[in-house]
């Protein structure tokens, strides 16, 4: 008898491509939500692989908060031009103007929660009844309970109560209009399953994940990229340091590492060595408040 | 390096939360700034100590306030296996969360408390895990630490519980007295159960041979997406994606597609876009076929050696999971991988308690956490097997047709 044995990178990618194809069969307008960030290029490089040879059946969307890396964003434009997928962008900056909202103040005043507003009107616009995303269960408490499938009301929210049982492989995209679906199908894997399978199916990434030099400020034991996004203070110590992120968000809320790391082996290894979680390490946001991202989750983010 | 998937059990108090942690503990998953925190809440721990349960505390805190929570997923990972533990707490919900968590999993840890033994929840934890078909039992006796880990009460146990599991006709039971607490026998071995040969529950989950229970004979295929692309060079290519359910799918295969019951032959087995030779559970793959024929989404692709049931009458025993109780007489959606059809449940049989698994005839309603046998008679035929002959195609979820919840999960008979 053949050896009918599978990698566990294999197995998760298999689960992850038949929630692709569920989206793809289950809905009528899906959207794959593409930062260029590592999860989303991983989400992106097995829709590829779900649909092949035909083309990713629906659009890439990216909620541009007007904060990003520039890096980021030209690593974007590329690799959807590469799929052959539509790029949708909608910023954040249209909807502060297009509804008035007040823009946030503070040292990083970040526009992470005014995303939200920007996702459901493209929603809206759009009329997606499901939101491929790219969160995964390890990243922190709130998400470790949430559903593959996970419903949202007409004002996005997250309702943890609600959830709905999800057993075996079947997933139960039913929803009523109005209503849309969120759908993480790398909830399963973890940090370095990603950077795992990146590795091995040679993805290339946005330059700013491997080591260059870039002016930081210290604020709290984290590495804040300068940029014109953050308040300088009289007090912050412009210092030159070789860094890389370890994920990918805005300027104003992610940190950055300092590391000497040029190649995906050597991130590999470093994250194998340290002993600080992803979210703790990079995410300037998070440490206000324990429940954040469970309150941040119910009124619509992703 | 492979994946496993399980689910752990036990009353409330009898250590999950400590035997989580330490697990994750002891296999250093548990990041610096994670455990910063931990040691900020383990107050009433002397210096140093860390109380293990508080890192499944999201839950826990839920648990307290009494609201109801479900399936919690955590993760570790040695250099020989990847875990997915499911965490299923809550008593109220207590059936219903463990069925969600049970469905997904290779193998079940069911924890007595050493000074107790056997008890009550502990034959309901068998009884499920038995309904759902996980392949793999472990039995961790715990808190031997309080029973001065002792052989005896360690003995005791391990023979009320084989009592028990031959009534239920559980076969692959391995035992392991640990404490959870002080750590023995779960990752380390700490020398206070010298007469304890077996392997550490670390040990064991790592080596067991998950692959032996799945099914390469009986192949199951159920379209989920035809992709076509029609562009210029691939004008005529129609390719059928889905996931290997069971068994394995080859060039020049005789199929039949169900429920229509076509017959045709493979064209082509691809994955990723690339021809392979075969393909073999649990892959996602992509079928071309001989012929060309109307296939659609919830077909299903099987080889002519071993045919599944196709029928619009079916049994199930159904797990009901909806605060709105089952009726006979009530519709509902049923989905049986990516098929959806309207169905009316007749019947309600009977229902099994799941403590004592006695069946109470007479039944007009189902409600939350009840386990019940029921009639159901579906607007088109459906494809299936039977849940305890072949598990990957033998499950199905009912859905409400206005709320658009999930009401049930099916084991279909
Ligand atoms: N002595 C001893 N106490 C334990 C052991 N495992 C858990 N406990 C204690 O039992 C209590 C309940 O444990 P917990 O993990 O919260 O139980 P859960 O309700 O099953 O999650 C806590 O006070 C634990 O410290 C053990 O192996 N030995």
């Amino acid at each position: 008898m053949p050896q009918y044995k599978l990698d566990y990178l294999d197995l998760l990618e298999a689960e992850s491509i038949h929630i692709m194809r569920e989206v793809a069969g289950q809905f009528d307008r899906p959207a794959l939500l593409f930062s260029g960030g590592k999860d989303s290029i991983t989400l992106v490089q097995l829709a590829l692989k779900a649909f092949k040879p035909g083309k990713i059946p629906f659009p890439l969307v990216h909620i541009d908060t007007g904060h990003n890396f520039p890096e980021a964003l030209e690593y974007r434009d590329r690799v959807a031009a590469q799929t052959g997928a539509k790029l949708i962008v909608r910023k954040v900056e249209d909807t502060i103007r297009a509804r008035g909202l007040k823009e946030p103040i503070g040292k990083f005043a970040s526009r992470n929660a005014l995303q939200s507003y920007t996702l459901l009107d493209t929603i809206e616009e759009f009329g997606f009844d499901a939101c491929i995303g790219g969160a995964r269960r390890d990243e922190e408490k709130a998400r470790a309970k949430e559903r593959i499938f996970s419903v949202r009301d007409e004002f996005g929210q997250w309702d943890p109560k609600k959830q709905r049982p999800e057993l075996w492989n079947l997933y139960n995209g039913m929803i009523a209009k109005g209503e849309n679906v969120r759908v993480f199908p790398i909830s399963n894997w973890v940090e370095l399953d990603v950077w795992n399978y990146i590795k091995r199916e040679g993805i290339e990434l946005p330059s700013i994940y491997f080591t260059h030099e870039r002016e930081v400020i210290v604020h709290q034991e984290h590495l804040v990229a300068l940029s014109p996004f953050i308040r300088l203070d009289e007090d912050d110590v412009i210092l030159k340091k070789n860094v890389r992120y370890r994920t990918v968000g805005d300027m104003t809320c992610t940190a950055a590492v300092e590391s000497t790391a040029s190649s995906i082996d050597d991130i590999i290894a470093e994250i194998n060595k340290t002993n600080i979680s992803e979210r703790g390490e990079t995410r300037i946001d998070d440490q206000v408040s324990e429940a954040a991202m469970e309150d941040r989750k119910k009124n619509g983010y992703f | 390096m492979d994946l496993l998937r399980f689910i752990t059990a036990g009353s409330v108090d009898d250590g999950k939360s400590t035997l989580i942690g330490r697990l994750l503990y002891d296999t250093d998953s548990i990041k610096v700034d994670q455990l910063e925190t931990i040691q900020k809440q383990s107050k009433n721990k002397s210096e140093g100590e860390i109380d293990l349960a508080l890192f499944t505390d999201g839950l826990r805190a839920e648990r307290e306030q009494g609201i109801t929570i479900d399936v919690a997923y955590k993760y570790f990972s040695t250099t020989k296996r990847k875990f997915i533990i499911a965490d299923a707490p809550g008593h109220i919900q207590y059936t219903r969360n463990m069925v969600t968590g049970a469905s997904n999993s290779d193998l079940i840890i069911i924890l007595i408390d050493a000074r107790q033994g056997v008890v009550e929840q502990t034959r309901r934890h068998t009884i499920i895990a038995s309904l759902l078909q996980i392949p793999h039992v472990v039995v961790t006796i715990n808190k031997m630490d309080m029973v001065d880990y002792s052989e005896e009460v360690y003995n005791s146990i391990v023979a009320d519980y084989f009592k028990m599991a031959e009534m239920l006709h559980i076969k692959d039971v391995t035992f392991i007295p640990i404490s959870a607490l002080k750590g023995d026998n779960i990752v380390n071995t700490a020398g206070n159960t010298p007469w304890y040969q077996g392997e550490t529950l670390l040990q064991h989950l790592e080596t067991i041979n998950i692959v032996k229970y799945i099914n390469f004979s009986e192949s199951r295929f159920p379209v989920q997406f035809v992709i076509r692309p029609q562009s210029d060079d691939l004008h005529d290519y129609r390719g059928y994606a889905g996931k290997v359910l069971s068994g394995t799918y080859k060039k020049g295969d005789v199929v039949t597609i169900l429920p229509d019951g076509i017959e045709s032959v493979i064209e082509a087995v691809e994955i990723h876009g690339k021809e392979v030779e075969e393909a073999f559970a649990p892959q996602s793959a992509v079928i071309r076929l001989k012929d060309d024929i109307d296939i659609n989404r919830g077909d299903v692709i099987v080889t002519k050696n071993s045919q599944p049931k196709v029928s619009q009458d079916l049994e199930a025993t159904l797990c009901w999971m909806d605060n709105k109780p089952l009726t006979a007489g009530n519709k509902y959606l049923l989905q049986v991988q990516s098929r959806r059809v309207r169905c009316v449940v007749k019947e309600i049989n009977y229902k099994l308690d799941v403590n004592t698994l006695e069946k109470h005839e007479n039944i007009s309603q189902a409600s939350l956490n009840d386990v019940v046998h029921v009639t159901i008679k579906t607007a088109s035929p459906i494809v299936y097997d039977n849940y305890n002959a072949l598990r990957a195609n033998g499950g199905a979820i009912l859905i409400d047709e206005t709320a658009h919840t999930t009401v049930a999960g099916c084991m279909l008979i």
